[in-house]
């Protein structure tokens, strides 16, 4: 049962490396704006118009 | 169903959504309200950023701009604004109230198309800001506003800057403690399961190193996250009173001195687990405490009605001056629609002020030469000279602010901290007495463990979550109805009022309601002859006019002469017609009405168009639900409504006109000092002091998006009628948190019956403490909203 001395090492570290990418992503500034992005990502990528098309026969 | 859209889309402006009037501009088939929507959408399609009118039918705001920005080029200016600047590269937020849809995140992102210096945009959508790095050395501050200005993005730069103080207010220290704590409870519970189920001999040898992992984790749970406790605490101790945080770190000292004493002697398990848990909750409640509206500013002052720049007189040249550095002697130049920022004496022009930040009184009134102008004042006519004889700080209506009346105010205790003392007390008397018990029967180990458990079993933790936890829900649901109050403290302070002052206009009228009437005889040609006048003029007054007759052609016109602030003249098919102020028309027209648009068409009076505010709907319905309470009027307004007013309200009502911002900030004292707890209704910086002042001082207005001065809450027009629900609601909320101080107690009694026994196992408290608190919340949570139906919020 020795190896739960590790196991229990390991879940701790673990948990310490969760805990610590939150506050970096907290202090980055990931959660300030939690709003905006969600309506940013519905908006369509614009077509621009082909040149390919445009020149087939003018030239 | 698609016709009929297509129909109604055809009434309005393909780009602000207005009614369109009469005669309509056109350009691709599509239809705009006015010149200004035209330029926008001219702009945009030139640019290729037409997509904006896909993402939402009409999304354009109007433009109402019509500020100057010369001030934009002043070096001082500019790096007071700039959050950053660098090689080529400057950042700036600026706040932008006409933000409001997906299409203006997607057009105020896209604006390097219009302008390739711009490097990128990012928006804020709640916070209505948007974050713009652009190339100083190809495009100037002035430029990027202009820019800005002419898609119809006014940013709002005044003298407070919203921005920037948002960025400090938000407590970022407390999230972070947040998520140590809820990690630290975590993993203690995790490391104390195996102590609740029991161990047997086999795994007893992990017993040691659950309990040196648990104390470990109490370490900065007690010193980290709980460190406020004590700081409070210690400082209120200083103070000689005692406030909520002094038992609660009493406890959490207990908590960890015990659980630091059983495991570094193996004596039992410790209370790691209350004492993580604990922090974890106290701290939730202190962060529902302290959540406001990141959307809404409670905070302004005169600061943010004043620009951040005037225009001085240097030896005769226009320069602009940065409003802190306005000295005593130095020359302003005020234009036509610009506020005055300091008291000045008026050295040359005519000066038709309007003093409606001031005194709430609309109409402009004329100052002569040497006359004191008060800052607040609005210019309405020409440019005009003044001198400054008071700094900006220390003029009259922003001294209203400085004053030191507000400082006894802070000092107002809660419910809780009033508790709080005899809660103390009691707990550490009965501490006491069980301590004395097992001292005079000689077990000094019973002694610790019952003084110790006494203590943490009688946790006033329930008094720190039940107040946040019914308040906030009581917030929430204010939202719903439109009346947005600062935070759960201003509740409370609601609930207390007994007293209510009324601001009239603007509080009790509408401001978007105001109608214009005629008061005379117009035919349907002269009606044609004043528009054409009036379409000439970008005076505001005009184009409302000019809304209102909504005609159907215009006619040429000749001879245009416009007094700024005055009126205008014109020639029209011949005929000659005035429209504006009394002195503009002809001598020999007696008028006995001084207010009002004047109108004489071939020297024959023809009479004055009147705009009418309108007195919000159930006025009088709404007097008779708040018939409890001791109610005033204050007005800035002439007493010409007296009459009116009268009908709304009941006799005894206290009804006072003319007061000026120190008279209402007085009245609200002299209550105060009487002992009434005061609650304010204005809408205007000419309430500003006395919304302060009062204990709770609501801002009125018909546009949560417009400047409402500094307040506890912010009410939409609309939901007025509401008011008597509101209160009542903030009344049943302590009485909710008073019963569930009751139900606290129960459990507090069972636990201290075992807890002076000296008997008190470490899962007895950590089952007893998250029971109790999951009842409270789900008590406080159910309760709030059945006494929200009641007063029918929900």
């Amino acid at each position: 049962m020795n190896i739960l001395y590790f196991l229990i090492g390991c879940s701790v570290f673990m948990a310490l490396i969760f805990l610590g990418a939150f506050i970096w992503s907290y202090k980055n500034g990931q959660n300030d704006d939690v709003h905006t992005p969600g309506m940013r990502m519905l908006f369509d990528d614009e077509v621009s118009p082909e040149k390919s098309e445009e020149d087939h026969f003018s030239n | 169903m698609q016709d009929q859209h297509k129909t109604t889309t055809e009434l309005l402006c393909y780009h602000c959504g207005a009614d369109l009037p009469k005669v309509k501009y056109q350009v691709d088939n599509k239809d705009f309200c006015c010149a200004g929507c035209l330029g926008v959408y001219k702009i945009l399609s030139e640019n290729n950023l037409c997509n904006y009118y896909v993402y939402n039918a009409n999304p354009g705001k109007q433009l109402q701009s019509d500020g100057r920005l010369e001030y934009l080029d002043e070096p001082k200016i500019i790096n007071q604004l700039l959050d950053y600047k660098q090689d080529n590269t400057s950042i700036i937020t600026f706040y932008v109230p006409a933000i409001h849809c997906s299409s203006c995140i997607w057009l105020l992102e896209h604006l390097y198309k219009i302008n390739p210096a711009i490097f990128s945009s990012r928006i804020d959508f709640l916070k209505k800001q948007v974050t713009i790095s652009f190339n100083h050395e190809e495009i100037s501050l002035k430029q990027l506003v202009e820019t800005l200005n002419h898609i119809g993005y006014e940013p709002a730069i005044n003298l407070q800057d919203v921005v920037k103080e948002h960025k400090s207010a938000v407590d970022k220290a407390l999230i972070l403690k947040i998520a140590v704590a809820g990690f630290l409870m975590g993993n203690v519970m995790l490391f104390s399961f195996p102590e609740y189920f029991g161990l047997s001999s086999f795994e007893k040898q992990f017993q040691y190193l659950f309990g040196w992992l648990n104390l470990a984790f109490s370490i900065p749970a007690a010193f980290y996250c709980g460190r406020d406790y004590f700081i409070s605490a210690i400082n209120s101790l200083k103070h000689k009173h005692i406030n909520l945080d002094t038992p609660l770190a009493l406890i959490i000292a207990v908590l960890f001195i015990r659980t630091a004493v059983e495991v570094v002697f193996n004596l039992g398990p410790g209370f790691a687990d209350t004492l993580t848990g604990l922090v974890f909750l106290l701290l939730l409640g202190k962060w529902l405490k302290q959540r406001t509206y990141h959307h809404i500013s409670f905070d302004r002052d005169y600061r943010s009605y004043f620009p951040i720049a005037a225009t001085a007189l240097i030896d005769g040249v226009e320069k602009p001056i940065a409003i802190n550095d306005i000295k005593i002697g130095d020359r302003l130049w005020i234009r036509n629609g610009e506020l005055v920022p300091a008291d000045a004496i008026l050295m040359k022009g005519d000066a038709w002020m309007d003093m409606s930040f001031v005194t709430g009184e609309s109409e402009p009134v004329h100052k002569v030469l040497g006359e004191i102008i008060y800052a607040g004042g609005k210019q309405t006519t020409e440019a005009i000279e003044l001198e400054v004889i008071k700094p900006v700080s220390q003029s009259y209506l922003t001294g209203l602010w400085n004053s030191e009346n507000y400082k006894e105010h802070a000092e107002q205790q809660n419910f809780n901290d009033s508790v709080a003392k005899y809660f103390s007390l009691v707990v550490f008397f009965v501490a006491f007495c069980a301590t004395a018990f097992w001292l005079f029967q000689n077990d000094s180990h019973k002694a610790w463990s019952a003084f110790t458990a006494v203590i943490i079993v009688a946790c006033p933790c329930v008094l720190a979550l039940s107040t946040p936890f019914t308040l906030s829900a009581i917030l929430s649901i204010f939202d719903k109805k439109g009346f947005y109050v600062k935070n759960t403290d201003a509740v409370e302070a609601l609930a207390k009022c007994d007293t209510i002052i009324f601001d009239k206009t603007g509080t009790l009228t509408s401001s978007e309601g105001a109608s214009i009437h005629f008061s005379g005889v117009l035919s349907d040609e002269e009606n044609r002859i004043v528009a054409s006048l009036l379409r000439n003029s970008t005076h505001p007054l005009s184009r409302h006019i000019l809304k209102a007759l909504n005609v159907d052609h215009f006619y040429e016109i000749s001879n245009y002469k416009e007094v700024i602030g005055k009126g205008l003249r014109a020639e029209v098919n011949d005929r000659v017609i005035y429209a504006g102020h009394t002195s503009m028309l002809p001598i020999g027209l007696g008028v006995g009405h001084e207010t009002g648009v004047h109108i004489a068409i071939d020297n024959v009076y023809k009479g004055y168009f009147e705009i009418k505010q309108e007195w919000r709907s159930g006025l009088a319905k709404l007097m008779i639900n708040l018939s409890k309470f001791k109610l005033l009027v204050l007005s800035g307004d002439s007493d010409k409504d007296h009459s009116v007013l009268k009908v709304i309200f009941s006799k005894s009502t206290h009804i006072k006109f003319k007061q000026s911002p120190l008279q209402k900030l007085e009245a609200v004292l002299l209550l105060q000092k009487a002992q009434n707890n005061v609650l304010m209704l204005g809408d205007g910086l000419n309430d500003a002091g006395a919304l302060k002042q009062s204990d709770f001082g609501i801002a009125l207005t018909d546009n949560i998006n417009n400047f409402t001065p500094g307040c506890d809450a912010i009410l939409k027009g609309d939901e007025l009628n509401l008011l008597p629900n509101f209160i009542q609601l903030s009344k049943d909320g302590l009485k909710i948190i008073k019963i569930s101080f009751a139900i606290a107690i129960a459990y507090n009694c069972v636990g201290i019956f075992y807890a002076v026994q000296g008997t008190l196992y470490p899962l007895v408290a950590a089952v007893l403490m998250p029971i109790s608190t999951v009842t409270i919340i789900s008590f406080t949570t159910l309760a709030t909203r059945w006494f929200a139906k009641k007063n029918k919020l929900l």
